[in-house]
């Protein structure tokens, strides 16, 4: 009985594999990747006893079912769904015991976007540089997973929780995404730093594992012309020229060569991964943190030290 | 040098030229192979800047760089790469034309040069090669292609890139080679990292 594996029956809109990616590696293009929303697929891991870092099905939308070929322990967290074994209700955020050859269905998403299914165990594709993560941007990683997909175990190496549930945030009926200056602040106009902080956005139909985008007013640039590549990091905001800005999430490409105007707080990212399109979306700039000991301070401008951008620039040589 | 934070993690080092950012980016693996570098996730080094990502104090870091001596980038450090190129691609006349020389002469003055990887990006394992001089520099094409075959050799600006997978691409092809720019399976898995010494070399045939 060592047939540890799942086999997929839906696959859904987009399942993918996700861990928590490949840092480290972005000096060759490769993108970071991993678990949009990263503290669920955590406690996915947690209440079936896997390290943090074991792989968990990321779904999209409209969840997914599966067929164990041995009894195993899961538990679905993220974006709340009704979960079933066999036809039967089982528990959502909790660890749930499917017997060998049961269906395991995860529903579509009553509210947010993202669940996640956490396996004792582990999924154990075949890790590529350190990490099991799909990367839809550079294709490094398993495939999306499509019906017919088996997918391997690893061995159960922990004790599952012993919780009837689990505390987990709700997906926003609104999302507010906290920002911190980005190093292109001063290619806008100080009108559009002031949009930026105070209009209301949208969050676009076109947002995937890339990028968060946005409909709302566009910002316009104080400087024109191009910009030659450069790092972008996780949270970037960046301004195409249609002036909309683009949240960078997990698969970001690893350089870019448009403005990032401002950067979001890395633990707003997670609630930004459970916003549907048409959720309405502010960016709202606080003070430094964790910077040469400074504490936080309020914003003393509409957009705090985004507005500031000339002292963020310490010419020397 | 300036430096520009990027939220509170991360610190966006630029120069004027690419020179000097590649020169920053060999002196800070210098620094954190020797253990003179606070813990850093991430060292990005692009066309005039470098990025450091995932520090616990950027603008410490920022104050301290400035008084760091970077000695200027070493030419002859480590052998070249040598990446074998039939000189067929689609796009030969026009940079021939664009570069006012008879076709014939474009794999002469593309072999000839010696490239650096000054940095990476786009898709894993993609170099942008530094080593042609500024009058080679040629558009990207105004229509980008939808499917550019892996192992493209091809131009965009004053850079030289080959593609290590099929993907849509704007840069103009003027070859094809066999070699593997990335293989996931190899280690390392990129055939070219920045600082990488590179050379073009002709062959015939298939």
């Amino acid at each position: 009985m060592t047939d540890r594996a799942l086999c997929v029956v839906r696959a859904g809109a987009l399942t993918t594999v996700q861990d928590e990616g490949r840092p480290g590696h972005a000096l060759l293009g490769v993108p970071r990747s991993g678990a949009l929303d990263a503290p669920a697929s955590r406690l996915a891991n947690r209440l079936v006893g896997n390290p943090a870092d074991a792989a968990t099905l990321e779904t999209t939308l409209n969840g997914c079912a599966l067929r164990s070929r041995c009894a195993v322990t899961v538990a679905v967290t993220g974006a709340p769904c009704a979960v079933t074994v066999d036809g039967r209700p089982a528990a959502w955020g909790a660890p749930v015991r499917v017997p060998a050859g049961a269906r395991l269905e995860v529903g579509p998403a009553v509210r947010g976007v993202r669940s996640y299914v956490g396996v004792a165990g582990g999924i154990a594709v075949e890790p590529v540089l350190g990490s099991r993560a799909t990367d839809l941007l550079s294709g490094l990683g398993p495939a999306p997973l499509t019906d017919g997909t088996v997918l391997p175990l690893g061995a159960e190496t922990g004790v599952h929780a012993r919780v009837d549930t689990a505390p987990q945030p709700g997906p926003p009926a609104a999302l507010v995404l906290r920002i911190l200056p980005g190093p292109r602040a001063d290619w806008f106009t100080p009108a559009a730093l002031r949009t930026l902080s105070t209009r209301a956005y949208r969050v676009s139909t076109a947002s995937n594992r890339i990028g968060l985008r946005t409909e709302g007013p566009p910002l316009e640039r104080a400087v024109p012309g191009e910009l030659p590549s450069e790092g972008m990091v996780l949270g970037a905001v960046q301004v195409p020229p249609d002036g909309r800005p683009v949240v960078f999430l997990a698969d970001h490409p690893t350089t870019g060569g448009y403005p990032v105007v401002a950067v979001v707080e890395e633990t707003d990212l997670a609630s930004a991964a459970q916003a549907p399109p048409g959720t309405p979306l502010r960016f709202v700039p606080v003070g430094r943190r964790g910077v040469s000991g400074a504490a936080a301070r309020p914003a003393p401008g509409p957009l705090g030290r985004l507005s500031a951008a000339p002292g963020q620039h310490s010419n020397t040589t | 040098m300036r430096t520009l934070e990027v939220g509170s993690r991360a610190l966006l080092v630029e120069f004027d030229s690419p020179t000097e950012a590649q020169a920053l980016h060999a002196e800070l693996l210098r620094r954190r192979a020797d253990g003179e570098l606070p813990a850093v996730r991430e060292i990005v080094p692009a066309a005039r800047t470098v990025l450091l990502d995932g520090l616990d104090d950027p603008r410490g870091l920022a104050a301290r760089m400035r008084s760091w001596r970077i000695p200027p980038l070493s030419t002859r450090a480590g052998d070249a790469i040598e990446i074998p190129v039939r000189y067929d691609g689609p796009d030969l006349a026009e940079v021939a034309q664009l570069w006012g020389v008879p076709v014939g002469q474009v794999p002469r003055i593309h072999s000839e040069a010696e490239f650096r990887v000054a940095f990476c990006g786009f898709a894993p394992g993609f170099g942008y090669l530094t080593g042609l001089a500024e009058r080679y520099a040629v558009p990207r094409r105004a229509t980008p292609r939808t499917s550019v075959p892996a192992g493209s050799v091809a131009l965009a600006g004053s850079y030289t890139g080959v593609y290590p997978r099929s993907s849509p691409g704007g840069w103009q092809l003027i070859g094809t080679t066999q070699a593997a720019l990335w293989d996931h399976a190899r280690v390392p898995a990129a055939l070219l990292s920045p600082g990488s010494r590179v050379r073009f070399v002709p062959v015939e045939g298939r």
